[in-house]
């Protein structure tokens, strides 16, 4: 007996928890009935899902996909039931999304692949900048992917050979990038092989094929403006280094604006009678439906960024007069509602232009919508730079670099890098945004809505169409937020 | 001006003209001329191409129009008005409806934010998630659809009046509220003693009565407040000196209570009910669908900002704060209102204010179901009726500009008083 | 991203999409260099100018523009249309963004003179009213005290409701609204009691009702609307171009030209010395118009004359069930009457 112990010399096996505290049940207890008043939320909440969803559901499951009209929508679903008439998207889903983009109705060919392709080239033409875990050879494959299956869509025996062959060459790029991982891809670079050229040089020309795409017309022309810059970049660094990097500066942007404004159209008139390549011309009146929403809200943030850096700058500057400039802009804009700048796009902007000028209502849209974005982003990069650490300054300063250099090199890749996500947000709210100028009587989304309504077939139909349009807005800015809330987390990480 | 301030001793060499460029001294100088004469040149260019163009047009700006008759109804007008006043009084009215739904949109978002803003980071997974649903949802729908989707299930679901004379549909709250899809009719208080009002600006188109029921009421219940904050004070001061507080609530609550009710009986207040007579409720206070529509669109919208706004705020708030406010023994609610919102309310404001300043800007977005605030007045009908769009547009604008800067001048007046105080 | 980059986008966005016209030459030398009518429509009014599924333009309205443009460019497909609010419509107008407007816009003396445009006839005799439920039992918009009026904005509608009820010491509730879709909406909910635009509006609205028969228009209508094409002042040589396309759609109606006949009856010159002259078979109007002689034969056979025009838009056989009424020939006891084409 005298080995008998009163204290316990193992541990008991672990027993399993309660059922009440594991599984299905343990999850609903800890955090739906963790308590009387969560239980009554948690009930509350039920009830009021099932309403909602007992209100709407039995609308939207509705069998008129192909009602041609009102009244026949109203005849399949039998009087007295309330339901959505699907007939009218059915109808008008082409025209919602591209306005009266030739669609080849009129005439000529079907162009809607034009602005498919341009938007299709701007998600590549960003991967790098937004998207960097992508690696440059995958930036590749998408590029040569899509210009391969535009080369298939437009067809004949040349889009044919070339699409083929573009497919090919992303396929192959593809397999390669897929069969090295991430370790053995940079010993191979160790050893010499050679990397693909950087994506970023895609990202630089798309904003010249972009406008090309969308409003065609000679290819003479965006070439011609893209050679603004290399004529500006040479007269930059030719002048400067006779007579000084500002004077540099102030030569170089003298002679691309002559350039742009005098030469521009000559040079591209001449290359044109020599080796004419060209598209057919699209008027940007033509542009409706949430391709002018895009169309707008990714001219005006591309435009706004570096309207919005010089401002920002500008801001942050010790000049005086400069600064008041600066300041003076961003919060007259920032103080009046967009509705008001629309205003002046539609009436007042061809009074304060020379008498003669006719810019068209969707330019003047454009013009106006980038002095709006401008202004916020302005604010978004002046966070950006106020975020940087003020050690960023001062080492630039102890490098001896210039204002000029420290922001090229030091400063301005880092604000921006930070400035990301809200450059991202501030596209949401300018996308958003978008939707006013059916005010003006643009038939963006909403415009065409009334439009389609004052159509005998679909007249009075009010939730189809808005439920449609909510639901493209909804998906568009839901992801890009999205995006942006894990950009932002990802930066947040590399800076702490 | 700091590189010239800092500039103690002026090199006495000789002035060369390239030290305009190379000196530092005078180079920011001379950038600044330069921007100022770039500045000055485009606004004469486009004040030129302006006078040549409206000269074209046979046009001469002019604000004269502004004092003629503008000859149509404002359904809501905040102050007496017929068709045959002014296109300024016109104007005043739209600022007034403007300026009314801005306020009340300002408070239901900051209520709902709040609310919304608490509820997602609630411990119950269902409701978080449901209030997630309703930020991401209205976050990512542009306003204006809002707008339009509001006012539609305000008409659509709610009965017309003819529904109340048929019988389908009947007042609630005891016959005193009148809810249709023209809008919600509800009590006014009325004075059968009134004390008239005062009229200021005689005739001209900024008059507006003072009504002296009001001004009565106002002063009475604001002196309450006064007395009663006296022996509120008095009876700190003897709880600092005895360290026992008196109990005061009583005689608080009743120097503001019983004169307030003494005058209202002087003033015989009573309610007027909304009444179904000929086509529409009579009587009561109509809030009119385009306001409600406008207001509960703008404030939800706004709100599911701000309720993100609110979330990072608190989560802002570094735990050990909470957990140190329950070791003190507090008790959650007064955690909340004590610790942690005082502290995450420094966080939230600033961009509270932006908020603020967009919701007043879109209200702008008006005009999409009817309400006629300024853009619907000015910049609607008046510029239609008269065809001065640079007059109006530019009016419209200084307005706005105004109002922005009034409410981000208030608001940063307020956050730099809430600011921890840095030392 | 190279941010220089993307101000070459917006300066070939500018160069592409934008071409700067001179306004010295002659609107009509500006269509034909251009090829294309720049036409201001509406939005969408139903039957008037609306977009089909193909986004194609049909309507009242819109056949203006069309034989406008087939008379000068010989296609009555040359047309751009440029959908327009009540608010801007003007503004386009007089910046030469649109060449012509014809969006049913009343002739005032204000815009006549004040706005500096040049009507250049009328198109529509219109005239606002009112549209009521049945069930109401309203028989006279003198009965409307106190109701709720639904307005279309943006036009002389709100001016002349104030000034009717004002008139009839009446008292009434105005609820501005931008579309007619949308006033519509509200009308049907009873949100509003009495809907009031052009009665042409009302019962091309009405005619979409599930029940057109539950809604009455009453037998008031309270002003004068007549609703016609108009250029800019100061071009007349324009002016006269759309003035006689209009008038040569109504002459044609009343002498009987169909967009079937017109080909064999300006095969030669006929009898009638008229239809000679305006089929360009004798003397030479169309030259001095600016025109060739065939100009009038083109915007007939676009659409057809006046008379098809209507019944193909907006006439009984249409939803829009619109009678003649005022728009028929003055031969027929209605106010069409064009001048003579000599």
């Amino acid at each position: 007996m005298s080995d008998m112990s009163y204290v316990r010399s193992e541990m008991l096996p672990e027993r399993a928890p309660p059922a009440s505290s594991v599984g299905l049940v343990g999850w609903m207890r800890a955090n739906l009935f963790s308590g009387a008043v969560n239980s009554i939320l948690t009930i509350a909440s039920l009830v009021l899902i099932y309403m909602v969803l007992a209100a709407i559901l039995p609308w939207i499951f509705s069998p008129t996909w192909n009602g041609t009209s009102q009244n026949e929508c109203r005849e399949i679903v039998g009087s007295g039931h309330h339901a959505a008439c699907w007939g009218v998207i059915n109808d008008r889903w082409e025209q919602l999304l591209f306005g009266f983009y030739p669609n080849g109705s009129e005439g000529g060919a079907d162009q809607r692949w034009r602005p498919i392709v341009a938007f299709a080239l701007l998600f590549v033409a960003v991967t790098p900048v937004l998207f960097s875990m992508i690696s440059r050879r995958m930036n590749w494959v998408l590029l040569l992917a899509v210009l391969g299956l535009t080369g298939l869509y437009l067809g004949g025996a040349v889009g044919l050979i070339l699409g083929l062959a573009l497919l090919g060459a992303a396929a192959f790029v593809g397999f390669k990038a897929l069969s090295t991982d991430k370790e053995a891809r940079a010993a191979e670079i160790e050893a010499g092989a050679k990397r693909l050229p950087n994506p970023l040089i895609f990202s630089a020309i798309y904003p010249f094929i972009a406008p090309w795409l969308l409003w065609g017309g000679t290819v003479w022309l965006p070439i011609a403006a893209a050679l603004g810059f290399v004529i500006g970049y040479y007269a930059f660094v030719f002048i400067a280094r006779a007579l000084g990097s500002l004077v540099g500066i102030i030569g170089a942007v003298v002679i691309a604006i002559v350039w742009w404004l005098f030469l521009t159209s000559g040079f591209a008139n001449l290359m044109d009678s020599i080796l004419p390549i060209s598209l057919e011309a699209v008027e940007s009146r033509k542009f409706g439906g949430f391709m002018l929403s895009i169309t707008i809200g990714v001219v005006a943030i591309a435009c706004s960024l570096p309207i919005g850096i010089v401002l920002a700058l500008g801001r942050q500057s010790d000049l005086m007069i400069v600064k008041a400039l600066c300041v003076g802009f961003i919060e007259f804009i920032r103080g009046v509602p967009l509705i008001t700048l629309l205003f002046v796009a539609s009436t007042l902007l061809n009074i304060f232009m020379p008498p003669g000028t006719n810019f068209d209502i969707i330019l003047r849209v454009l013009i106006m919508v980038t002095l709006f974005a401008s202004a916020y982003m302005a604010e978004t990069i002046r966070g950006g730079l106020a975020a940087l650490p003020r050690g960023q300054y001062e080492a630039a300063d102890a490098l001896g670099l210039d204002y000029w250099k420290a922001q090229r090199l030091i400063i301005m890749p880092q604000a921006l890098k930070i400035s990301i996500p809200g450059i991202v947000s501030n596209f949401i709210g300018v996308f958003k945004d978008t939707t006013l100028v059916s005010i003006i009587g643009l038939l963006d989304p909403l415009g065409l809505s009334n439009a389609i309504r004052a159509d005998q077939a679909w007249n009075g139909l009010v939730w189809e169409l808005y439920g449609f349009i909510a639901l493209l807005f909804f998906v568009f800015c839901f992801s890009m937020s999205r995006y942006s809330m894990y950009l932002e987390r990802r930066l947040r990480t590399d800076h702490r | 001006m700091y590189h010239m301030t800092s500039m103690t001793d002026p090199h006495q060499g000789q002035f060369r003209l390239s030290m305009l460029l190379y000196d530092s001294r005078y180079r920011s100088m001379t950038i600044q001329i330069i921007a100022l004469i770039g500045f000055l040149i485009l606004v004469f260019w486009l004040l030129s191409n302006t006078a040549q163009n409206l000269a074209d047009l046979g046009k001469q700006p002019s604000f004269g129009f502004m004092s003629e008759p503008a000859g149509y109804d404002i359904n809501q007008r905040l102050l007496e008005y017929t068709s045959q006043d002014t296109h300024l009084r016109a104007s005043l009215m739209g600022l007034l409806n403007t300026l009314l739904v801005a306020a009340m949109g300002c408070i239901a978002a900051t209520f709902i934010g709040v609310f919304v803003g608490i509820l997602r980071l609630s411990p119950n997974w269902i409701v978080s998630r449901l209030a997630a649903v309703y930020v991401e949802l209205f976050r990512n729908v542009p306003v204006l659809l809002w707008i339009v989707f509001t006012m539609a299930i305000l008409i659509e679901t709610l009965p017309a009046p003819s529904a109340f004379r048929k019988g389908e549909a009947a007042m609630s709250l005891w016959d005193t509220v009148a809810v249709t899809n023209r809008g919600i009719y509800i009590p006014e208080p009325l004075f059968s003693n009134s004390l008239g009002n005062i009229h200021l600006f005689g005739q001209s188109s900024l008059r507006f009565d003072i009504s002296l029921d009001l001004l009565a009421i106002a002063f009475v219940f604001l002196g309450g407040l006064f007395i009663s904050r006296i022996i509120k004070r008095r009876a700190d001061v003897t709880q600092e000196a005895t360290g026992e507080r008196p109990t005061t609530w009583y005689w608080r609550l009743g120097v503001v209570v019983v004169p307030t009710t003494i005058v209202l009986t002087l003033l015989g207040l009573h309610l007027g009910y909304p009444e179904l007579k000929g086509f529409n409720f009579k009587g009561g206070t109509h809030m009119r669908n385009s306001l409600i529509a406008l207001w509960l669109a703008l404030s939800i919208y706004t709100g599911a900002f701000i309720a993100e706004i609110v979330r990072a705020g608190i989560l802002a708030v570094s735990k050990g704060q909470s957990e140190a406010a329950g070791a003190l023994g507090l008790r959650s609610n007064r955690i909340m209102s004590l610790v942690i919102l005082p502290q995450a309310l420094r966080v939230i404001i600033p961009p509270l204010i932006s908020n603020y300043l967009n919701l007043t800007k879109n209200s702008s977005l008006a005009i999409a179901v009817g309400y006629m605030d300024i853009t619907g007045t000015l910049g609607g009908i008046t510029m239609n009726q008269t065809g001065r769009e640079l007059e109006t547009v530019l009016m419209l604008m200084a307005v706005y500009l105004v109002i922005s800067l009034t409410i981000s001048g208030v608001m940063n007046w307020y956050n730099e008083s809430v600011k921890l105080k840095e030392r | 991203m190279k941010k220089s980059a993307f101000l070459g986008a917006l300066t070939v966005a500018s160069i592409a999409a934008s071409a700067a016209v001179a306004q010295d030459a002659s609107t009509l030398d500006q269509v034909k260099e251009r090829g294309k009518l720049n036409c201001g429509v509406a939005t969408g009014v139903p039957g008037f100018a609306a977009p089909d599924a193909n986004g194609r333009w049909e309507g009242f309205d819109v056949s203006v523009c069309r034989a406008v443009a087939a008379a000068v460019l010989g296609d009555s497909d040359a047309v751009e249309f440029i959908p327009t609010t009540g608010k801007t419509r003007f503004t386009a107008l007089a910046s030469g963004e649109i060449d012509m407007l014809a969006r049913n816009t009343t002739w005032t003396f204000s815009r006549d003179v004040d706005l500096k445009f040049e009507f250049v006839g009328v198109n529509y005799y219109d005239g606002q009213g009112f549209m009521v439920p049945k069930e109401m039992g309203v028989t006279s918009a003198k009965e409307l005290d106190g109701a709720t009026v639904c307005i279309q904005t943006g036009t002389t509608t709100e001016l002349n409701l104030a000034d009717f009820f004002r008139a009839n010491d009446m008292s009434y509730e105005p609820v501005p609204i931008e579309t007619n879709a949308e006033a519509q909406q509200q009308y049907l909910a009873g949100a509003c009691d009495v809907y009031t635009t052009d009665a042409s509006g009302l019962a091309a609205t009405r005619s979409t009702f599930e029940d057109p028969s539950s809604s009455v228009i009453l037998p008031e209508i309270i002003s004068k609307e007549p609703l016609g094409p108009l250029v800019r002042h100061g071009d007349n040589n324009w002016g006269d171009v759309v003035r006689w396309t209009l008038n040569a759609l109504i002459s044609s109606e009343e002498l009987d030209i169909t967009s079937t006949n017109v080909g064999e009856m300006s095969a030669a010159a006929g009898d009638n010395p008229e239809i000679n002259r305006l089929l360009g078979t004798e003397g030479n109007l169309g030259e001095m118009l600016g025109l060739d002689a065939e100009w009038a034969k083109r915007a007939i056979m676009a659409n057809g004359n006046y008379g098809e025009i209507f019944a193909k838009t907006i006439g009984e056989a249409t939803p829009i069930g619109l009678a003649r009424g005022l728009n028929a020939q003055w031969t027929d006891g209605g106010l069409l009457y064009s001048p003579p084409f000599r």
